[in-house]
């Protein structure tokens, strides 16, 4: 036998041992945690989820009810090809019931079509489009959070209605910043105000200066960050040096988390004002599960995301139950059909595109000198109660809602 | 790679046009072993391994018979990829169609890429190679068919020919198995071939070539397309194998990716760079809870194979056997 | 007005394209220094700057050792940390064809940052522009940051330091005599293998001293040398693989040619590098001062 042919051997042998976890009993929920373990949303997603899944499954009290719960994760690398994969491999391999967080819009919309295909469930807590729930609406997907439509509405109104009535957009060049910025110039539009000018940057521009300079040069009250993660706490940086927050305008972050703030430094980033469905410090029910979960999550704090999952497998697992089974879209139905309840989010409903629907709330960063510990970093500045915080049912082209 | 240096420790291909007998029974038990493994493996798994087997192996026909490196094959990988993903999500045609006119453009691209690159060789070619793959991606990311960082998604897989319908893995599988074994066997053709000693005339002393009459920048040319092509159809394979065109195809860590297989793999062997594929796809498999291990082992693997392994592992076990492989 | 834009914006924008010039330019300088005596292209100075920057970082976070601190102290450590790889690694392949130096230097910038981000995740570490050099100026056509225009500054002396110690002094003319016939320059008795592993050490240092001057604009991020260190090979490789003069006026140069794109085709200044060095290299494949080798 030529080496060769051993070597062909020992890599069939190799690969026959099969993929990591094995298990396969239908005795058994498993949920995938798919997100971004090690790139520029690690810190806001990553394995905070997980333990937010982790935690979800304890306080539900799985183990007592007599139902078994695995939790697995994996890293999409924020690509659409790899996170697909993944979900393709989850599903039809490793018999994963439900695919939870999956922040990225790309990898998310890709996901969705999978689900779909496979009768599965899909809780969507880290993605922003609101596609998800209006062209690619499905029944097999629950969006959680918070949706593109959502922070346009809620940061652009807030902003014009509070004085913020002429702006600058700086948007990261592809779909997700474009979307993102007619969503909020519509709003601004909308709201009497102006918009005097914009600009688009690549993704993952490490440089805005010349970027900075135009939108100081338009005189705009407020230039709108329609990007996220590096792209937005880097603009926010330069534009600390450049002097901008000194010279009269601020920065609207239309996607800022808390962990991006943690990142900037209160120094630089006072005056961010941004629409987030949840903050830590809001009441004592989401205090005491900050606490828990920063214990176990390096003691950084929870931001929304996380918060969504947490939320969302409670809701999940509550629905399982009730149906005392885990068949995707059979589970996704029911939970449409519960009203929601969790320490996190409180009541709210979730509507036939699939969109959970709740309160959000515009916040603003406080002075280094108003935060009297750490993870003290926003205030409240208004409330957009759950009715006008998510785009109209009727507006989003959304097949699975009757005209 | 210029002459010399590497190729005194690659392997030296047979000096006849005929086949070797090792090398046939090498290839039957390779196309055996990816028809039983199917059923004991996750096809979609597979695939991806022979999709990147087919694209490797076109990149090391540059690479060990011509003995020019390219840094930015990815660009010929990921446009096919969506022109394909286009034909036949957006314009209804069938996949025969779709792959077909990925690597048609592929192929074309390459005609352009490489009339402009050939000129150069060694660093210079590398980075003429780059600087156009650059350009491509870019170009990717913002013409707007691509949709840019979304890709191209829900790509359907169609009928092919009008017979299979390639939705079923099993389908899907037995048909890119089909284009992969397609793929070598014209790989292996152009090697084995009065063009192959040509070309390997010119790789070993390009201007005795040229003075014997032959227009080795002709021959390098149509090499180069042909590699280009070739990689065009593994990119649109990929495409319907897993619905979706997006930007990492043409990024230029893809194009890095390639070469760590083929370098892995064996430079200059015929059957390393699908074995290159198989253990980056496996690793990567594994590998792919652990996030940023992902990029160090890739690094790591680097390394150790320019220090110490420059032969790869099939070209190890070649040396081994004492018969090209 | 020039071209339908205000003169305001745009002598803005030449300013701000000649501070990314100075990193070019500080960038591009330490890989020529590299391959014009080691025909080694240096595919890991993206993950050294980012290095640079980090130990900026812990100098701060552990030692309370501030910037100027970490001027002087970052370039002297990643130095020594280049020594050690050119001793352990890059020795071995001088030998060879110049691409397996590519393929060694690409795969350990994969493990660098591989490394950095598993330990540090993605979203940047904050770094403060010390306080002796925040604040700025009104230039009237635009607000300059002080800090900015030290940046311009520093990389300018450096840069013109290393050239003036390479073209003019004697120590540079071994080096480059070792360039051109190391055997023979050996044989007149200077030790040359010493004097490859310190000029990468130097190389490398510089680009660690970039690190540093980057740390308080760009954020702390174990990828902040993975797209630049592609650029920064383009602007090499347009001004000549070995020119000292070309690189330094290449990356000044394309700092502002990418600062003028911004202005009027922003979509475009990724790649205008790209097509520049395209065309040159189909030109002048050597690049505008280099020579072929």
């Amino acid at each position: 036998m030529s080496l060769t042919c051993i070597l062909v051997v020992l890599t069939a042998l190799g690969l026959t041992a099969g993929p990591a976890s094995a298990q396969i009993s239908d005795g058994l929920v498993k949920i995938g945690v798919l997100n971004d373990q090690s790139s520029l949303y690690a810190d806001l997603t990553g394995q905070g989820s997980v333990v937010a899944a982790r935690m979800a499954v304890e306080d539900y009290g799985a183990a007592q009810k007599g139902l078994k719960v695995e939790i697995i994760f994996a890293d999409h690398q924020n690509k659409a090809d790899v996170g697909s994969n993944i979900a393709r491999q989850w599903f039809d391999a490793e018999k994963v019931d439900v695919i939870v967080d999956v922040p990225n819009s790309a990898v998310a919309l890709a996901v969705n079509q999978i689900t779909r295909e496979r009768g599965k469930a899909f809780l969507v807590s880290g993605a922003a489009t609101s596609d998800l729930t209006g062209k690619a609406c499905s029944p097999n997907t629950i969006h959680w959070t918070y949706d593109t439509w959502a922070l346009a509405n809620g940061t652009g109104t807030a902003i014009v209605k509070t004085g913020g009535d002429t702006w600058f957009f700086l948007t990261a060049d592809y779909a997700f910043g474009h979307a993102l910025e007619r969503d909020t110039e519509a709003v601004v539009l909308k709201n009497g105000g102006k918009v005097l000018g914009k600009v688009r940057h690549p993704l993952n521009t490490a440089d805005f200066s010349s970027f900075l300079l135009q939108a100081q040069a338009s005189k705009a009250k407020i230039i709108g960050l329609a990007n996220a993660g590096g792209d937005t706490t880097n603009a926010i940086k330069q534009g600390a040096e450049f002097g901008i927050v000194r010279g009269g305008q601020n920065f609207a972050g239309l996607l800022v988390f808390l962990t991006d703030v943690h990142g900037l430094g209160l120094q630089t980033a006072q005056g961010l004002i941004f629409t987030e469905s949840f903050y830590w410090d809001s009441n004592d029910k989401t205090r005491a599960f900050a606490k828990r979960f920063a214990e176990r999550n390096r003691g950084i704090h929870p931001t929304m995301i996380h918060a969504g999952v947490y939320a969302a497998v409670t809701h999940y697992l509550k629905a399982v139950e009730a149906l005392k089974a885990d068949d995707g879209t059979k589970v996704i139905t029911r939970m449409k059909e519960m009203p929601t309840d969790d320490p996190l989010f409180g009541k709210g409903t979730i509507r036939p595109d699939g969109r959970k629907v709740h309160a959000m709330y515009l916040f603003e960063v406080k002075k280094p000198a108003e935060s009297k510990a750490p993870w003290d970093y926003y205030k409240l500045r208004a409330t957009i109660p759950a009715e006008q915080a998510f785009r109209p049912l009727d507006q989003g082209d959304c097949t699975l809602v009757k005209k | 790679m210029s002459t010399g240096d590497t190729h005194a420790e690659a392997q030296e291909p047979a000096a006849t046009a005929t086949v070797p007998h090792h090398q046939v029974v090498a290839f039957v038990l390779m196309v055996a072993f990816f028809t039983a493994a199917p059923f004991f493996v996750y096809p979609v798994f597979l695939m991806k391994a022979l999709c990147f087997g087919l694209f490797a192996c076109a990149f090391g026909l540059l690479i060990g018979y011509v003995g020019l490196l390219s840094f930015g094959h990815a660009a010929f990988l990921g446009t096919a990829g969506y022109v394909t993903a286009h034909a036949a999500k957006v314009w209804g045609w069938s996949p025969e169609l779709a792959i077909a006119a990925g690597t048609a453009l592929a192929g074309a691209l390459g005609l352009v890429v490489g009339a402009l690159a050939i000129r150069s060789r060694g660093i210079y070619f590398a980075n003429i190679t780059l600087a156009f793959a650059q350009m491509i991606y870019f170009f990717c990311v913002q013409v707007p068919f691509t949709h840019g960082e979304d890709g191209i998604q829900a790509v359907p897989r169609g009928t092919l020919l009008g017979l299979l319908d390639l939705h079923t893995e099993t389908a899907m599988y037995f048909a890119v198995l089909a284009i992969f074994v397609a793929g070598l066997l014209l790989i292996y053709r152009t090697i084995h071939s009065p063009f192959g000693q040509v070309l390997k005339a010119i790789r070993e002393n390009e201007p005795r070539a040229i003075s014997l009459g032959y227009r080795a920048d002709r021959y390098k040319l149509l090499a180069f397309v042909l590699s280009a092509a070739l990689s065009g159809l593994a990119g649109g394979t990929k495409a319907l194998v897993f619905q979706l065109a997006s930007l990492t195809d043409v990024h230029w860590t893809m194009s890095g990716e390639v070469v760590l297989m083929t370098l892995l793999g064996g430079l200059g062997t015929v059957f390393g760079p699908v074995v290159g594929a198989l253990i980056m796809v496996t690793l990567e498999h594994y590998l792919a809870q652990l996030g940023a291990w992902i990029t160090i082992v890739q690094g790591a693997i680097f390394v150790v194979c320019v220090l110490t392994f420059r032969r790869g592992v099939v070209g190890e076990v070649a040396r081994l056997l004492k018969k090209p492989l | 007005m020039f071209f339908g834009v205000p003169a305001q914006a745009l002598f803005g924008q030449l300013l701000i394209g000649l501070i990314n010039g100075s990193f070019y330019a500080m960038l591009s300088l330490g890989l020529s220094v590299i391959f014009g005596l080691l025909n080694i292209i240096n595919f890991n100075h993206g993950a050294l700057y980012m290095m640079g920057a980090f130990v900026a970082y812990f100098l701060l976070q552990w030692a309370g050792l501030g910037y100027w601190w970490a001027l002087l102290i970052a370039p002297i450590v990643i130095g020594l940390v280049g020594v050690v790889l050119e001793r352990t690694m890059l020795k071995r392949l001088y030998h060879l064809d110049h691409l397996y130096g590519l393929l060694l230097t690409f795969g350990l910038a994969l493990v660098i940052q591989g490394a950095f981000r598993h330990a540090f995740g993605s979203s940047g570490l904050p770094y403060t522009i010390p306080g002796e050099l925040a604040g700025g100026r009104n230039l009237g056509f635009m607000f300059l940051p002080n800090y900015r225009a030290w940046v311009i500054v520093c990389s300018l002396v450096v840069c013109f330091g290393t050239w003036y110690v390479i073209e003019r002094t004697k120590l540079g003319s071994y080096l480059r005599a070792a360039t051109e016939n190391p055997t023979l320059v050996r044989a007149f008795g200077v030790n040359v293998p010493r004097m490859i592993t310190l000029t990468y050490g130097f190389g490398v240092a510089l680009a660690a001293l970039a690190g540093v001057l980057a740390a308080p604009i760009y954020q702390v991020n174990p990828l902040m040398g993975a797209d630049l260190i592609i650029v920064v090979f383009a602007v090499v490789v347009i001004g000549g693989l070995g020119s000292i003069m070309g690189s330094i006026v290449t990356g000044f140069a394309l700092g502002i040619i990418e600062g003028l794109t911004k202005v009027f085709y922003p979509e475009a200044s990724n790649t205008v590098i790209f097509v520049i060095m395209a065309v040159v290299l189909l030109v002048r494949p050597a690049g505008l001062f280099g020579r072929e080798r």
